[in-house]
């Protein structure tokens, strides 16, 4: 079985997804301390029903343009390699079936941010689904390269 | 409500602790093995069996103990032929002991046995291309004993089921050094080895400092915070300024200043009224800026994500009483923040030494690089020496790079040579002093460590170069590192030619 669940998000307009297994909540990121020295993708640490979270902000890891109102983000709260981690993003929309066999290839000559992290492309009736790879999304080394 | 939480706290504590006993049950067995299969005398000493440490720690270094003890009683201890030979008694001694000091616990692993051979030490490191020949015969005892805890190093003849399979040591220092332990050993020949092994008495909660600087509040460890200073207009302990260096006239000396706001960037300038704190880390003492110190907690200490581990001022998070989250900074990575801001006063100073002639020796470092030539770096700029296989260098278009510690590192060619081209099958690296962005510089040889008077006499004008000194007798080229550093930031990018990072590097 190929199919798969993932939640949708959006991001700039533009509709993403990331697996759903990796995801454990959804929740708004308040009382975010700043990480002097991090990258501009870190937003910083925050405190989620006491564990440690890391925001990290999907459009600033994207290198897309900063969201109009920076109050109004939502974040997807995920496990990666045992570290809990809070992507922030426009707007949290749906959890959605997606057949993995049938994604698109990632379009040659994406930026190379983008072309990291893009693990495919789906054809809806009304727009593209951009599905990312959460566990790249967030690795130090290609962020370090990025 | 604070008397019961503390004595809440004693008692969850008190069941995380364990008696060292239970990583030392295998041990007596262990060496009986060992000496009836080598035909050896060995007479095992517990001492401080009873002594507590936390569950956790006692985990991570039940292996480390066992190799070490594997160690002593495979290669230190002789055979009683050899020991009757050397007018010892028959039965060699392996004696354990732990204690608790100031808050830490101690491990010894002492031996009677040989002592380690260093020799065989030095011989082996430059066999296995650890260091260069002219390293390792340079490079005093005390120095070359440490060598048996770099990686894939072992100085065993043979290869037995007991040890001198080559890997161990290493990775038992990693495993402390992950605790923030020490490891530490002294050996006479003829008389045994001993290792001390100093560690924490519990990773779980420490004592911590909550500081304010630049409206942030951070946590400082207190074990590594000596005393605090206030200073301001009405403190009796002035803050002085030499060059762009800024010290503490405290009581007689003079302690090199960090300023919390400024290293981290958080701040054009630092706070001219506030604390210093006192640290002692990295082997060295220095003081850190700080706004305010707002309190002392006792701080459970949670990890980085991977994603932020790569901040060496940071070891972890902890949340305090009302929330939110502070920063815990590590008193290391601090010591290294004062390096840097060292070494920026050197070059601030480098010039005017060429006109007034330097009175005090600076450490040197002698190296061949850009076609053999002899050249001197001054050691202060430079974190680390690192010799990689070079196969290991990646080639992108003319540019060389090395993935260094979990990211892309820029390796400069000295000036004068085209590219990196390492003579042999392994390369010589100099990694730079920078904040969070190293960069290699390649050369042929590393050829020696001296202290000497940079006195620049002629400066040509040639990049890469700031002049021509006498070192050790002879006439030699001095590395110009601020032209590298520039050169190396500019392959990071253009992210980096943006002033602000720009700022936190320089």
């Amino acid at each position: 079985v190929t199919a798969r669940e993932f939640v949708t998000l959006r991001l700039n307009d533009q509709l993403f997804a990331i697996d759903a297994s990796a995801v454990h909540d959804v929740f708004q990121p308040l009382g975010v301390t700043p990480v002097p020295l991090a990258g501009g993708e870190i937003a910083g640490v925050l405190n989620l029903r006491g564990r440690i979270v890391t925001a990290v902000c999907a459009r600033r890891r994207l290198g897309l343009p900063a969201a109009a109102d920076e109050t109004e983000t939502i974040a997807v709260g995920l496990e990666i390699g045992g570290d809990s981690y809070g992507l922030i993003v426009d707007s949290v929309e749906e959890l959605r079936v997606i057949d993995t066999d049938e994604l698109l290839p990632p379009p040659r000559g994406l930026p190379p941010r983008w072309a990291d992290v893009v693990q495919g492309v789906c054809r809806l009736e009304t727009e593209l689904l951009i599905v990312l790879d959460t566990q790249r999304l967030l690795d130090p080394t290609a962020l370090a390269a990025a | 409500l604070s008397a019961i939480t503390s004595e809440l706290q004693n008692s969850v504590l008190k069941t995380r602790m364990q008696p060292i006993e239970a990583a030392w049950k295998t041990l007596p067995r262990l060496v009986r093995d060992i000496a009836n299969n080598l035909g050896k005398k060995i007479n095992l000493v517990l001492e401080g069996e009873a002594t507590e440490l936390d569950r956790q720690v006692l985990e991570l270094i039940k292996d480390p103990l066992l190799h070490m003890v594997r160690n002593a009683a495979g290669h230190g201890l002789e055979t009683p032929a050899e020991r009757l030979a050397a007018g010892k008694p028959e039965v060699g001694t392996l004696r354990l002991s732990a204690s608790h000091e100031a808050g830490a616990i101690i491990v010894r692993i002492a031996d009677d046995g040989r002592g380690l051979d260093t020799a065989a030490i030095r011989r082996k490191a430059a066999e296995r291309g650890l260091v260069s020949q002219a390293e390792a015969e340079l490079m005093p005892d005390a120095q070359a004993h440490q060598l048996i805890f770099a990686p894939g190093f072992s100085t065993a003849h043979a290869v037995t089921n007991l040890s001198g399979r080559g890997v161990g040591l290493d990775v038992a220092r990693s495993n402390i050094e992950q605790i923030s332990g020490q490891i530490d050993l002294t050996s006479t020949p003829g008389q045994g080895t001993a290792f001390t092994i100093k560690i924490p008495l519990t990773l779980a909660i420490i004592p911590a400092l909550i500081v304010a600087t630049a409206g942030r509040r951070f946590a400082v460890p207190q074990a590594s915070v000596i005393e605090l200073v206030r200073i301001g207009p009405r403190s009796a302990y002035p803050v002085e300024s030499i060059e762009s260096v800024r010290v503490l006239r405290l009581r007689d000396c003079l302690l090199p200043l960090v300023g919390l706001a400024r290293g981290l960037a958080l701040a054009e300038e630092d706070e001219s009224a506030g604390f210093v704190l006192v640290m002692q880390a990295g082997g060295r003492r220095f003081g850190v800026i700080v706004e305010a110190v707002l309190d002392i907690e006792e701080t459970v200490v949670k990890p980085l994500a991977r994603i932020l581990r790569c901040i060496p001022v940071f070891s972890g998070a902890t949340i305090l009483g009302d929330g939110s989250v502070v920063l815990i900074v590590d008193p290391n990575g601090l010591a290294q923040l004062a390096d840097c801001d060292s070494s920026e006063t050197d070059n601030a100073e480098a010039p005017a030494a060429a006109g007034s002639g330097a009175e005090v020796e600076t450490p040197l470092l002698l190296v061949r690089a850009g076609g053999g030539a002899l050249k001197v770096v001054e050691l202060s700029r430079i974190t680390r020496l690192e010799r990689v296989l070079a196969s290991e260098l990646e080639q992108a278009g003319s540019r060389t790079m090395l993935q260094y510690r979990g990211r892309l590192m820029p390796v400069l060619a000295p000036e004068g040579a085209a590219a990196v081209a390492p003579a042999g099958r392994r390369q010589s690296l100099l990694i730079l002093a920078t904040l969070g962005h190293p960069i290699a510089l390649a050369v042929d040889e590393i050829v020696d460590a001296v202290e000497d008077r940079l006195d620049i006499q002629m400066s040509p004008d040639r990049p890469g170069v700031l002049g021509t000194a006498v070192v050790a007798g002879q006439a030699v080229e001095v590395m110009d590192m601020d032209w590298y550093l520039l050169k190396g930031m500019a392959e990071y990018g253009p992210r980096l030619a943006e002033p602000e990072p720009l700022k936190a590097v320089a």
